[in-house]
Formats: C-alpha cells, sequence, structure tokens
C-alpha cells in the first residue's frame, strides 16, 4: 500500500496575480509561434490587458486579506499581505506602462514584435514571486525569473552595439551578484537551520547566537546581492551603461518594475526575516544609503547624456528609498511604499519622453535632442516638466510628499545626519532636472535638427497619464498614503 | 577554537594530507623511473589514434542552439525520472503538474522550431 501525497495548502485566490502574467506570456508565445503575421497591435494589448486584469483583481484581493489577515501557503515558502498586493500593482502599472510604451517603439525600430512583450510578462510573473516569497529559495527563484528576462530585453535592440554591450554587462554582474545572494542564503541557512524566513524570524527572536559571525557574513552577502538589483553605490557601476544602452520601454520597466520587486525583497529579508538584527545591519544601510545619495547626485550632475542622467537620478532616488527602510519600522515601510509607487510614475513617464526624443535608432540622448523641445513639442516639454519636478521634489508633486515620507521615517528613528545628507544631495540632484528644463525652455534648437513629427499615442498616454497622478498625488497625497500606511507587511506561518 | 572551525579543520587537514600524498607518490615516481624522452612521446595523446590538424580549432557557432535544447530536455529528464519512479504516490496531482511542466518546456522547442532556429542554413 502505497501512502497518498498529501499536496500542501494552496491559496489560489492569492496566486491569481502570478498566474495571469505567466500564463498571459506563455499564450502570447504560442499564439506568436502559431500565426506567422501578427497584427502588430495585438501583443501591446494583449500586455496591457493582461497587467490591467492584475491590477483590477488586486482590488478585491486587497480587501480580502484586511478581512480575513495575511496568509501563507504552498508550505510557508509564499505568504499573501499587503505589501506584496501593493509592489504587485506597482509592476502591473510598470508592465501596461512599459507595454504602452513598446507598442510605437518597436515598429519604429524595426525589431521583431512579440518576444518583448513575452519577456515583460515572464519578468513580472518573477517579480510577483519576490514580492510575495517567504522563503528566501523562492525569493531566489522569483529574482532568478525576474533577471533572466531583463537581460535578454537589456539586448533586444539587435542593430544597437550598445543594447548588446548593455546585456553582456548586465548579465555577467546579475550573474556575479545572484552568486552573492545564493552564498548569503547558504550561510544564513548555516546559521539559522532554515531557509524560510518565518522560521529564521522566530529562530532568531527565541535564541541568542553565541557566534554570529556567520549569520553577519551572510547578512552582508544577502545586502550586496540584493544591493546589486536596486543599484545602490557602491554596486552601482552597471546601471548608466545598462540604461544608457538598453531599448528605452526596457529601461522604464527595469527601473519601475525590478526596482519596487528589488526593494520589496530588501524589506522582506531585513526589515522582516532580520528584524532582530537591525542594530547590526542599520549602520551599513545608513552608509550605503548616504553614499547613494551623493555619489548618485554628484555624478549626475556632470552628464550630458540624458538617459546617463536619469540613471544616476535613478541611484539617488535608491538612495532615498533606502533612507526610509532603514528606519525598520512600519512608518519606514510604508514610506518605502508609497516612494516606490511614486517613483514608478515618474521614471515610466520620464523614459515614455525619452522614449519619443530619441527618435529612429535610439540614439539620439544628448541634451542637443532637448534644446527648444518647449516650442517644437510644447505639451510634450509640459509633461516632461511635470516630471522633472517631480524627481526633484519640489512642493505640490507627488515627489516632494514620498521624499517628505522617507525622510521623516528617518528622523523619527533618530537618523538626523542621514536625512541632513539626503536632503543636501536633494538639492544637488534639483540642480540636474533644471539643467534639462532650461534646455527645454530657454536654449535655442540647434541648427540642423530636424523637427520631428507627432508624438506616439502610447507613449503620450503614459507620459500624461504619470504627469498627471504625480500631480495628484501631489496636491491630495492621503488616499496614496493610507494604502502605503495598510500595507503592512507581515510574514505569517504556514 | 569553536566547534564549527574545528570541523573546518579536520577539513584542512584532509586536503593537505591528500596533497601530501599524491605528491610523495609522483614524486617518488619521477626519481626512480627510467627518463628517455622521445619525440612520439610528446605527441598529444588522442586514444591511440594519430593526431591531426592544430588543437586550436574552432567549432560552428550554429551548434550552440541545439547545445541549449539540449540542456532544455537534460534538465526536463532531471525532473521526469524521480517523478516516475514515484508515479503512483504523486497521481492526478502529479500528472497535471508534469503536463504543465512539459507544455512548458514544449513551448520553448515548439517556438524554436517555428522561428526556423533548427533549420541548417
Amino acid at each position: 500500500m502505497i501512502a497518498a501525497l498529501t499536496t500542501p495548502y494552496v491559496a489560489w485566490w492569492a496566486l491569481v496575480p502570478l498566474i495571469t502574467f505567466a500564463v498571459a506570456g506563455f499564450l502570447l508565445l504560442t499564439v506568436a509561434s502559431l500565426v506567422r503575421r501578427l497584427p502588430a497591435v495585438l501583443a501591446p494589448a494583449w500586455t496591457a490587458v493582461a497587467g490591467l486584469g492584475v491590477l483590477l483583481y488586486l482590488v478585491p484581493m486587497w480587501s480580502r486579506v484586511g478581512r480575513d489577515g495575511a496568509d501563507s501557503f504552498l508550505a510557508g515558502t509564499v505568504g499573501v499581505d499587503r505589501s506584496s498586493i501593493f509592489v504587485t500593482g506597482i509592476l502591473a502599472v510598470a508592465v501596461i506602462a512599459a507595454a504602452l510604451i513598446s507598442r510605437d517603439y518597436l515598429p519604429r525600430e524595426d525589431l521583431p514584435g512579440v518576444e518583448l512583450y513575452v519577456l515583460l510578462l515572464m519578468s513580472a510573473a518573477g517579480g510577483v514571486v519576490m514580492a510575495s516569497a517567504n522563503d528566501l529559495i523562492v525569493l531566489f527563484l522569483g529574482l532568478e525569473i525576474l533577471s533572466i528576462a531583463v537581460y535578454v530585453l537589456a539586448a533586444l535592440h539587435l542593430r544597437r552595439i550598445e543594447s548588446q554591450e548593455a546585456a553582456l554587462k548586465y548579465f555577467l554582474l546579475g550573474a556575479f551578484s545572484s552568486a552573492f545572494l545564493l552564498y548569503g542564503i547558504a550561510l544564513v541557512y548555516g546559521a539559522t537551520g532554515s531557509t524560510n524566513m518565518v522560521r529564521i524570524s522566530a529562530f532568531l527572536a527565541q535564541n541568542v547566537l553565541v557566534d554570529d559571525a556567520m549569520l553577519l557574513a551572510g547578512l552582508g552577502l544577502l545586502l550586496v546581492g540584493l544591493g546589486f538589483k536596486v543599484a545602490v553605490v557602491p554596486f552601482h557601476a552597471w546601471t548608466p551603461d545598462v540604461y544608457q544602452g538598453a531599448p528605452t520601454p526596457v529601461v522604464a520597466w527595469m527601473a519601475a518594475g525590478v526596482k519596487a520587486a528589488g526593494f520589496a525583497a530588501l524589506m522582506r529579508v531585513f526589515v522582516l526575516t532580520l528584524g532582530t538584527y537591525v542594530s547590526d545591519w542599520r549602520p551599513a544601510f545608513q552608509v550605503i544609503a548616504a553614499a547613494t545619495v551623493l555619489a548618485g547626485a554628484v555624478v549626475a550632475v556632470v552628464q550630458t547624456d540624458v538617459k546617463r542622467m536619469l540613471a544616476y537620478s535613478s541611484i539617488v532616488h535608491a538612495g532615498f528609498i533606502l533612507v526610509g527602510l532603514q528606519a525598520a519600522t512600519d512608518r519606514g515601510n510604508s514610506s518605502v511604499l508609497a516612494y516606490l509607487a511614486v517613483y514608478a510614475f515618474l521614471t515610466v513617464g520620464s523614459f515614455a519622453v525619452v522614449t519619443v526624443v530619441s527618435g529612429t535608432g535610439d540614439a539620439s540622448h544628448g541634451l542637443d535632442a532637448y534644446r527648444g523641445m518647449g516650442r517644437r513639442h510644447p505639451a510634450l516639454a509640459g509633461v516632461f516638466t511635470v516630471l522633472l519636478l517631480g524627481q526633484a521634489g519640489i512642493p505640490f508633486t507627488g515627489g516632494f510628499v514620498v521624499k517628505l515620507g522617507v525622510l521623516a521615517a528617518a528622523v523619527d528613528g533618530g537618523a538626523y545626519w542621514l536625512a541632513g545628507v539626503a536632503m543636501l544631495a536633494a538639492a544637488v540632484a534639483a540642480f540636474v532636472y533644471l539643467r534639462l528644463l532650461v534646455a527645454m525652455y530657454l536654449e535655442e534648437v540647434p541648427s540642423g535638427t530636424e523637427t520631428s513629427g507627432a508624438v506616439p499615442l502610447g507613449a503620450l498616454v503614459v507620459a500624461v497619464a504619470s504627469a498627471v497622478i504625480v500631480l495628484v498625488v501631489g496636491l491630495v497625497p492621503g488616499p496614496l498614503l493610507d494604502l502605503a500606511r495598510d500595507a503592512v507587511p507581515v510574514l505569517v506561518a504556514g | 577554537m569553536s566547534d564549527y572551525l574545528r570541523n573546518w579543520l579536520t577539513l584542512v587537514v584532509f586536503g593537505g594530507v591528500a596533497v601530501l600524498l599524491v605528491g610523495a607518490f609522483l614524486g617518488l615516481g619521477s626519481l626512480v623511473r627510467p627518463s628517455r624522452q622521445t619525440s612520439q612521446k610528446a605527441v598529444v595523446y588522442e586514444s591511440g589514434v594519430d593526431p591531426q590538424g592544430d588543437m586550436w580549432s574552432q567549432s560552428n557557432i550554429r551548434y550552440y542552439v541545439f547545445a541549449l535544447m539540449f540542456v532544455l530536455f537534460d534538465v526536463e529528464a532531471v525532473f521526469i525520472f524521480p517523478w516516475a519512479t514515484r508515479l503512483e504516490v504523486y497521481d492526478v496531482f502529479g500528472l497535471v503538474e508534469m503536463a504543465i511542466f512539459i507544455f512548458i518546456l514544449a513551448l520553448g522547442l515548439f517556438y524554436a522550431w517555428r522561428k526556423g532556429l533548427l533549420r541548417w542554413i
């Protein structure tokens, strides 16, 4: 008599976002293999609908988790709480935006049509796994699903050598950082006897390690591995090159989606799982955050390529998010989530504009391309202005609200010097955005620049919608802050 | 010294003994054996056949697709074998899971085929 296998409990309702992304990708790949000539609009529409479906489904999921509390399933390896739902929402928004931007980008660059969307959906599925992982191994799986798709995405522009270079750099450094992460997981497992986040945190709460060198080494390696993914100094060196070389819609996804998933992972691993060791990892986080905001802001000032400029500005943003994260309080967590949400809109909108300006060949990213834009494309320049002011953190934009949130969380935790450094860096970084604005409005159109034609619809929709949302959040911050406050990350035993 | 480090010490000692032992045998052998070099002996060993051409040869880049396909199905086999030995235990659940797994892998092959990657140009 063979004992039947008892399958673990699965909360299928909580897996719907993940399954939607994955199945949407598989179906798209199947259809694209079967049908030789797909209508060009099908793949982006399909991807956007999948993202929209997930976004709508998150609403009942949110209230269900609010009613029944967080849950954990698949033998305690996957959890669902409101923070994972929140991050999934950010990922869905980023997917929709990237799909809309790509709709016009791919035909313009004469690139094959379907792979980008398939990889985008797969990568989003990986991000959802990361945001809801309750086990370090599952977290690693999610990270790899996310990253491998993005490595290929970065190389998608077949005829630009910079794109290939970006993909190779990203792949090599990414593989390296994955190794760091795995080694960190192994050491943490060695020190605590489990890879399950719930059990690790319970073990550390109940036991005092006589010799915690191994745990601290594992903790450091985890920080290196995840720090690479979210691009904080000193693990940021790949960012400008990859952002510059990769196709611009992909960069929008990288900056908004990958970063959101990476910070969700950092939050789950450090604040939730290793919360008892906060006094050990907080100094490291603070130093890294300070170095990130300063180095990112200072180096951004001397850039002449707008994509590199935005890459460094994304590094500054990562530093700011870390400022909120190191507080390791509920307030800090909610400020991080709110920052991630607004930052996602800011970046997808900015890169939508950059996609339009870059012109055929995805090559004109110099400041010249932006000179006199206020006269050539008043609408686009206006939208870009709002997004840049939002990135700078000017009051009455969403950027200000969330920057205030992370700084308040840091001050709350007594990290006054860090808040001061971050504010200083924000002032330096503001110069970068102002310089772009000056180029757009006050400088003459260089002779020989052709006046580019109509703005493609997809990118325009993304840019305008993001600008509107950034403004609305700036004027009426309540709803977003309430959502972020309710999105408490918790670990529940299975 | 903690217990943890003591365990590593065992490993280090064991590794050291292994290196010493092999070194001693090889060194002893080179001391006692006669040494008569001929040109025949310096030739690259190719399982008894006379070596032909340069050692540094390039292989066709087109093989990489097949190498990737091989990895694909190699990994598939790694997961199918343990499943097949415990087929009764996993029952319908296992069947469905494996069907999904194989479907996803087959989709990759199907995609490569439709893309014309399997054609030898």
